[in-house]
């Protein structure tokens, strides 16, 4: 068992937001795609997952936005042991993380504005209660002009801010960013960033999965560095970078 | 629809949440189609057995309130004052509403058929037919009336239709089977269509009911948009089907007449409510194939 010496070891640890013990993960019956993984997240930490491409990033933010499932392993999120958690309080788990999916998942038939909302909805929020707050969010991501745009009519650029907007909208405890920059130009990848930072500042956890390795240096952030499904370095940015 | 505009400034004082699901999707026309045309023949067979089942309970009332009786003049008696003498016994009978001998033109009409238009029946002795009406609270039976004619002396045959009536009550029982069995079929055909068509609707929204999932939708949440929605659409869908059925039933009634359908399928406006429960079954059957799609595609991600 290897316990990171970056991750924090004592208390704090065990109120970590994020916390994997040992955790291997496999899709179906093929071979673990996630091997003993053991790090955590503190509360308010900000990490990127950087490695080559099929490393496992992905599958990592799937574990914790509780989509898959650990084939081994213990899985803390919130100090609860999510093996344990009961089917009906997972979903109140979920609604305190915003997933950037890679592939966005945004729903083509509901406005630009509409996505955005979703998670307010499904939370039970009152439009009253938000309407400006979608407005305002999705006029800082450059969508003001595109509020009831559809999404097959939206840029790849806008898509990836429309998703980011959503994930963010409900101010979660966790934010799980699956390569929230690969479509926007290099201004957007920075504004982006401060977004993330800001939402940091204010007490969000954040992970960000990404190979690119000019928005980890700019953040100064640490890195959890997989290789082939290993965690192969926890740490700050200089030492992820040269892998 | 204001919040449906994709151009022009954002108007966000008039924004309303819109449905989670598509309101109108092309990918359902088909459902809608298949599910009406199923709900329209289950209907039109509703009401095809229960005209049927009229006709024959009509047929076969008619004929168990009626006798036939056969006299046979003898020698010492003309066959008219015969069959007059019959009517008048059978008159008497208790459980006889009347009894009418028929005039020898008739008698003569209904034999000649069987013998040619050479033979001259004058010269025979054509046997004389009594009508007999019977009560219809308390009908004599065939034995009491041969019984009353033997007293007085009359050489005649009751005929009291029971080889007719056996005939269309068992010809009737079948048509009644086999409409059910049709019904049934055609009904298990529309649910398995409502609950197949369902199947695939949802399928085709994997992607809502996998977001919907991952934001922290509960799972009871996401089964009720889809219960809803293809409740809604299989209503509607049962609605134009059963719709349909009744103008049918509404048209044979009407152009129906005495020389067309009407005896022998003689709808009843009442029977037109017969495809009321339509709409609402198949509303059913898909509000529970949605649930339980939903449930297993749920737990499929999870
Ligand atoms: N749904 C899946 N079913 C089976 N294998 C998968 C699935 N998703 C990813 N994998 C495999 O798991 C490995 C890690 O994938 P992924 O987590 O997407 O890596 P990354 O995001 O770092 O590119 C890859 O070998 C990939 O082929
Ligand atoms: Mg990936």
């Amino acid at each position: 068992m290897s316990r990171n010496p970056n991750a924090a070891e004592t208390a704090d640890a065990w109120d970590a937001v994020v916390r994997f013990d040992d955790v291997s993960m496999r899709y179906g019956r093929e071979p673990e795609t996630l091997k003993d993984l053991s790090f955590s997240l503190p509360q308010g930490s900000f990490h990127f997952v950087t490695g080559p491409s099929g490393a496992g990033k992905t599958s990592l933010l799937k574990l914790i936005y509780l989509a898959a499932q650990p084939s081994k392993g213990l899985l803390h999120l919130f100090g609860q042991d999510v093996a344990q958690t009961p089917a009906e309080v997972r979903p109140f788990l979920r609604r305190r993380i915003g997933v950037v999916f890679q592939e966005f998942r945004l729903l083509d038939h509901l406005s630009a504005f509409d996505n955005a909302a979703v998670p307010l909805r499904i939370a039970g929020r009152k439009p009253d209660s938000y309407r400006q707050d979608v407005a305002e969010l999705l006029t800082w991501v450059g969508l003001k002009d595109r509020m009831h745009a559809l999404p097959p009519t939206l840029a790849g650029g806008e898509k990836q801010r429309l998703a980011i907007a959503r994930a963010v909208v409900g101010r979660p405890d966790i934010l799980l960013a699956d390569e929230p920059t690969g479509n926007v130009d290099h201004e957007m990848g920075l504004r982006i960033l401060r977004l993330f930072l800001e939402l940091n500042r204010l007490g969000t956890t954040v992970l960000i999965a990404t190979h690119d390795q000019d928005l980890v240096a700019r953040s100064g952030m640490p890195v959890l560095h997989l290789e082939d499904g290993r965690l192969a370095h926890m740490g700050p940015v200089a030492a992820g970078a040269r892998p | 629809m204001s919040r449906r505009r994709t151009s022009g400034p954002f108007d966000l004082d008039r924004w309303r949440p819109a449905p989670f699901l598509p309101e109108r999707d092309t990918r359902d026309s088909a459902l809608v189609f298949v599910v009406a045309v199923l709900c329209f023949l289950a209907c039109l067979t509703a009401l095809g057995v229960i005209a049927s089942d009229r006709a024959a309970r009509g047929w076969s009332h008619q004929l168990s309130g009626e006798m036939t009786v056969i006299v046979r003049p003898k020698a010492n008696e003309t066959p008219d004052s015969a069959a007059a003498r019959a009517a008048e016994t059978l008159a008497g009978v208790p459980g006889v509403a009347e009894a009418r001998a028929l005039e020898r033109e008739k008698a003569e009409a209904l034999i000649a058929p069987w013998l040619g238009e050479a033979a001259d029946l004058a010269d025979l002795p054509v046997p004389r037919l009594v009508a007999v009406l019977l009560d219809r609270e308390a009908p004599a039976s065939a034995q009491s009336l041969e019984r009353a004619l033997l007293a007085r002396g009359l050489d005649a045959v009751v005929d009291d239709h029971t080889t007719w009536l056996a005939d269309i009550q068992r010809g009737a029982a079948i048509a009644r089977w086999v409409g059910l069995g049709v019904f049934l079929l055609i009904s298990a055909a529309a649910a398995a269509v409502v609950a197949f068509a369902t199947r695939a609707g949802l399928a085709a929204r994997r992607e809502v009911v996998e977001l919907l999932h991952l934001t922290g939708a509960e799972d009871a949440f996401i089964a009720r948009l889809f219960q809803v929605r293809f409740a809604q659409m299989a209503a509607g869908a049962g609605l134009v089907g059963a719709a349909c059925a009744a103008v049918l039933g509404a048209a044979m009634r009407l152009g129906g007449g005495g020389q067309g359908l009407t005896p022998v399928l003689p709808v009843a406006w009442s029977d037109l409510l017969a495809v009321l429960p339509c709409p609402l079954a198949a509303a059913l059957v898909a509000a529970v194939a949605a649930r339980m799609t939903a449930a297993s595609l749920i737990r499929e991600l999870s």
